[in-house]
């Protein structure tokens, strides 16, 4: 389960389609194919005939999940390779997109986290976003120190990506940012790190 | 009476003190022998003569040297700086409030002349004569908030008002008791809060939002925060928590007096006029262990308030590793006597 009582990290509500919207867009990463998947129900022909699904598979791969969702026979499908190709598409639609466009994101919390900084990006209001988690756990964490972002953190602490500090993961997130904090664990005795815990599966 | 601005340092060799008199104008934040957190909020109006509230906006003999240092700070990090786009005419607000407080306050350091959008601005201590367009941010060398708050003491952030919450929009941060703009920006005022333990549960940042959701222009508010610090440093941020985090090791009984500082941020709360945003002044003052004791009944009551402090307050403001050693050496000062209520020296 997900820690609860951060206030600052963002609340995945789940992947409620909203009938009313014009178009919709869904970016999925991974496990996120299942969010949209299992609400195959509320997917009525007009709302696919509105709708614009960009996947990327990550750990999923081979799973299928990529077939399942173009079967669906929304609008437009595109399955990305990685999650940089997915973001790059995703920016190219949102430049375009009219009023009452609705973007549905689902996945790991740090795809999540790097698709809303695109939204973000171009005007969308956060709380308008619909979101839903899935799959690991693993954070997406900025060092504060080197201003470098570490992908799918599994353990605290962990040596930086960039500068190789050993950080401490903090329940302080930052939507602009798309990650959560990490600040040097042994700053005040160098040296003095305890092991590492995997605590984000 | 013109001050006499120091040249000192807040890095490296750390010459910071204060005099004599400013020990007596220091904010002591403390009104008894005990703290816990509250909302703790008043009205900013002045206060007496020779104190850290005789204007609304505080000059003292540290400028010179604040504002060296956040230039320091500035050139090897100009992130501390950041204003999102929406936030220029918050940046005009904060502009004219600090140049017209600083001019009334410190007339014989500042003046502000003003013809129609014709600004002229003249900072004496800094050797600054500058002409603008007030409104045209081309007439300024860079953008406004930046430019005045290079020339004002404290850090200085900018909420803006919208959703019934208040975001973190743009600020300059070179003298922050451990928190990043860089990170924070962009985060409404429960997010921003979030690492603060205790206070939540307690409504504390329920009832303050509420309270400041509704503040008004020309009646600015103000409450007290405090730390401890080791050297007089004003930059502790968490972006070079690895550089100054190994001070919090250094202390040992024959250096508390001189290296242990309480830190106190008198922050004041001012609703602009254009743009309807909030300037969140966090003035920072800093003052050692030699000089705190210096004045009696301060001497009494920081052991005291250090002693009644809750264990996650002890760890959220980082004295764990030097608490004790400074109890014990402030003991030495603290005869048991009552002290009087309120802040001030006797």
């Amino acid at each position: 389960m997900l820690v609860e009582g951060i206030k600052s990290r963002p609340v995945y509500m789940g992947l409620s389609i909203q009938p009313r919207a014009r178009r919709h867009i869904f970016a999925l990463e991974g496990e996120g194919a299942h969010a949209l998947l299992d609400r195959k129900a509320a997917l009525d022909s007009t709302a696919l005939s509105r709708s614009e699904i960009l996947y990327a598979p990550r750990g999923s791969q081979g799973k299928g999940n990529d077939e399942a969702l173009r079967a669906l026979g929304a609008d437009m499908f595109f399955a990305a390779p990685t999650i940089a190709t997915l973001l790059f598409r995703l920016r190219g639609t949102l430049t375009t997109a009219h009023m009452g466009t609705r973007l549905y994101i689902a996945g790991t919390e740090g795809f999540i986290g790097q698709a809303m900084i695109v939204a973000l990006d171009h005007g969308m209001d956060h709380a308008s976003v619909i979101t839903e988690h899935r799959g690991s756990l693993a954070r997406r964490v900025q060092c504060v120190h080197c201003k470098g972002v570490t992908e799918d953190v599994t353990h605290s602490p962990f040596p930086c990506g960039h500068c190789g500090l050993p950080l401490l993961v903090r329940d302080h997130y930052s939507r602009r940012l798309g990650a959560f904090q990490g600040v040097n664990i042994d700053a005040e005795e160098p040296g003095s790190a305890p092991d590492p815990e995997e605590l984000f599966l | 009476m013109a001050i006499a601005f120091k040249q000192e340092t807040f890095r490296d060799d750390f010459s910071y003190r204060n005099s004599a008199e400013n020990i007596r104008r220091f904010p002591f934040p403390f009104d008894r022998d005990e703290y816990m957190y509250a909302v703790n909020m008043e009205p900013h109006v002045k206060g007496q003569k020779g104190t850290a509230f005789e204007n609304l906006i505080d000059i003292d003999e540290h400028y010179v040297a604040e504002m060296r240092d956040r230039a320091l700070v500035l050139k090897e990090d100009p992130l501390r700086y950041q204003a999102l786009p929406h936030m220029m005419a918050a940046q005009w607000d904060t502009l004219e409030l600090l140049m017209e407080e600083q001019a009334v306050g410190f007339p014989e350091h500042f003046t502000l002349a003003r013809n129609g959008d014709q600004w002229r601005w003249i900072n004496r201590p800094l050797g600054i004569d500058d002409t603008f367009t007030f409104g045209d941010r081309s007439t300024l060398p860079c953008e406004p908030l930046e430019y005045i708050t290079r020339q004002a003491q404290g850090d200085f952030c900018i909420v803006d008002q919208r959703d019934g919450n208040l975001w973190m929009d743009a600020g300059m941060v070179t003298t922050q008791a451990d928190w990043s703009l860089d990170f924070d920006i962009g985060m409404n005022f429960m997010e921003w809060h979030g690492p603060v333990p205790l206070a939540h549960q307690m409504g504390v940042f329920d009832r303050a939002l509420k309270f400041l959701l509704n503040l008004q222009q020309g009646k600015p508010t103000r409450r007290f925060n405090w730390t401890m610090t080791i050297n007089p440093r004003l930059d502790t941020s968490p972006e070079n928590y690895h550089k100054w985090g190994p001070d919090r090791a250094t202390v040992t009984t024959g250096n508390v007096g001189d290296k242990v500082h309480l830190r106190v941020e008198v922050q004041s709360l001012w609703r602009l006029p254009r743009s309807n945003a909030i300037l969140f002044v966090i003035r920072c003052y800093l003052m050692n262990m030699n000089e705190l004791v210096t004045v009696p009944k301060w001497a009494r009551r920081f052991p005291r308030v250090l002693r009644t402090l809750p264990p996650e307050l002890i760890d959220y403001k980082g004295l764990t590793r030097y608490r004790q050693t400074t109890i014990d050496w402030l003991s030495k000062f603290d005869d048991g006597e009552p002290t009087s209520p309120g802040t001030f020296p006797d």
